[in-house]
């Protein structure tokens, strides 16, 4: 089935459909965009996916929305995500389950599912998610599309509602390399609004922030001749067959374009997925401890404050968000911090070193985006581990808090097959030139 | 909710109650079904996290910047807005359940 067939209703790619007209000129001025569910809109219903929010209309516009705006883009609709971004197949969401344009049979992705879709439906020229362990990045290979995940930093995080923040960015999807950095060149930047982007304010800091000096479309030159592009053995020997022949060939391609290749090692990552996850799980239980039903939410109704609030949210989260709060209230417990929190910390430094020694060898890192294509729907939702595991080639990246992109690789069955490029800190635009490469 | 790391037979038990206790910690409501659903999916995710006990110590020292803005009164929402999606409010204010 090709994407004209599929209309976005089938597919059930927005969750609305309310339309805010950009500024008349502008970078962006006569692109439409789809914005994440989780990224506030004013005026217009922001769920993130939940029950818990169905009906919630923000007072504000997240500073992307702004931004977009403001370089001359369309907003075309919300769309739909995994539950507050917690899944990698946007069928956690509250909303029932987006289809993979590609074959409605598979999931697309997630938690961005919904923008991925989007974009590779021709619904929207561009379209926002958010990647907190590879939810910009996985529907992205899933669907066929590119998407970049943003160092942390890069990309104000105000108005986006809040899963784990120490690991989150918003970041672009697109058709192609070069209309997706232009996406980013419109939203990255400092905000006095997300003390994250700040460089300004630091005393003896640098006065500039690094999107200030750059634009990240012009980096989308197709040139990667003289490159080194690293290639972790961890992360490509636990992929699927059909993946790794499809991540070889493009690799070919790129040497055979005057693209150095070397082997590198990434030890650490053994432990990432693990450590991904006892972090992400307890920032939730923080995080989404604001959900107590009295400023928004659903009423936990009458009763004590304990019983209200246990009450709003046993019907306003769904079950994976459920078992997330829980899982990191553990890990966050008197008797288990150290035991599961702490050491989750040791092994996120132990990440950042590894990538900081392999990048110091190469320009980029490579790997399949990946280690499977798309799933059937429905087939790994009663087992929450083998859907985390998914994850093993994406939660690094967010560990280390540099920036990434996939891109279209190839197909394998008919599938696509996304390849992710990893830089170093604050260096898109070596991410974009190597994904452009690939492209070409 | 304590999982045994030697692994064996014993490995990743999670008991129901276990579960129901830091659901309570949390303050989420859980159904029985539910309880003993997690309790297996969390002895299967736990047992997982031990590997972390691996894992050397690292040290990491950021170099940490103040990033605070000047303290200066500027506008912010309106108590109208602020109210906008509260369940329910009553002279300005969100009216919540009672404490105890």
């Amino acid at each position: 089935m090709s994407a004209d067939d599929a209309p976005a209703d089938d597919l059930n790619i927005f969750l609305s459909r309310d339309t805010v007209a950009g500024d008349d000129d502008g970078p962006l001025a006569g692109k439409t965009v789809a914005v994440k569910d989780n990224i506030s809109t004013k005026g217009i219903p922001t769920t993130c996916g939940s029950a818990m929010l169905e009906g919630y209309v923000p007072p504000y516009d997240a500073t992307v929305v702004e931004r977009v705006r403001e370089a001359g883009a369309t907003v075309v609709g919300k769309t739909n995500m995994d539950e507050f971004g917690m899944g990698g197949t946007t069928e956690t969401s509250a909303y029932g389950p987006t289809k993979n344009p590609v074959d409605p049979e598979r999931v697309p992705g997630g938690s961005s599912g919904g923008s991925a879709a989007a974009v590779a439906a021709g619904e929207a020229d561009l379209a926002l998610g958010s990647d907190t362990g590879g939810s910009v990045r996985n529907p992205a290979a899933f669907c066929g599309v590119v998407g970049i995940k943003p160092t942390y930093g890069l990309v104000s995080r105000y108005g986006l509602v809040a899963y784990a923040n120490s690991l989150e960015q918003i970041g672009p999807l697109a058709n192609t390399v070069e209309d997706a950095a232009a996406l980013l060149d419109a939203i990255a930047g400092p905000d006095e609004h997300d003390a994250t982007t700040r460089y300004d304010a630091a005393e003896d800091g640098p006065a500039v922030h690094p999107a200030d000096e750059t634009t990240y479309a012009a980096a989308a030159d197709g040139d990667a001749d003289g490159m080194t592009v690293g290639v972790p053995t961890e992360l490509v020997a636990g992929a699927d067959d059909a993946v790794v022949a499809v991540f070889e060939d493009a690799l070919a391609d790129l040497e055979a374009q005057g693209v150095e290749t070397v082997e590198v090692s990434l030890p650490s990552v053994e432990h990432a997925v693990q450590a991904y996850y006892v972090i992400a799980m307890s920032e939730a239980s923080s995080n989404l401890a604001r959900f107590d039903g009295v400023r928004y939410g659903v009423d936990g109704g009458e009763g004590n404050w304990n019983e209200s609030f246990a009450r709003s949210r046993e019907q306003g989260f769904g079950d994976e968000v459920k078992r997330r709060v829980l899982l990191g209230t553990y890990a966050l417990s008197a008797g288990y911090h150290d035991k599961y929190y702490k050491k989750a910390q040791d092994a996120r430094a132990w990440v950042k070193q590894d990538f900081d020694e392999a990048l110091a060898e190469a320009d980029v890192l490579a790997t399949p985006t990946m280690p499977v294509l798309p799933p059937k729907r429905g087939e790994s939702l009663d087992d929450p581990l083998s859907l985390y595991l998914m994850d093993a080639n994406t939660v690094p990246v967010n560990l280390a808090n540099l920036p990434a992109i996939s891109v279209p690789a190839g197909e394998a069955e008919g599938l696509p097959v996304g390849m992710q490029f990893v830089g170093p800190a604050f260096g898109e635009e070596a991410v974009v030139r190597a994904g452009s490469a690939v492209e070409e | 909710m304590t999982t045994t790391d030697e692994g064996g037979d014993d490995a990743g038990v999670v008991d129901p109650d276990e579960v129901r206790h830091v659901a309570e910690l949390a303050r989420v409501d859980l159904d029985d079904e539910e309880a003993a659903v997690f309790a297996e999916q969390f002895a299967d995710v736990l047992d997982y996290f031990a590997a972390l006990d691996e894992v050397p110590e690292v040290t990491d020292d950021p170099d940490l910047v103040n990033v605070m803005r000047a303290d200066e009164v500027r506008d912010g929402l309106t108590q109208e807005e602020a109210l906008a999606n509260a369940p329910d409010s009553e002279a300005g204010f969100f009216k919540g359940p009672r404490v105890s």
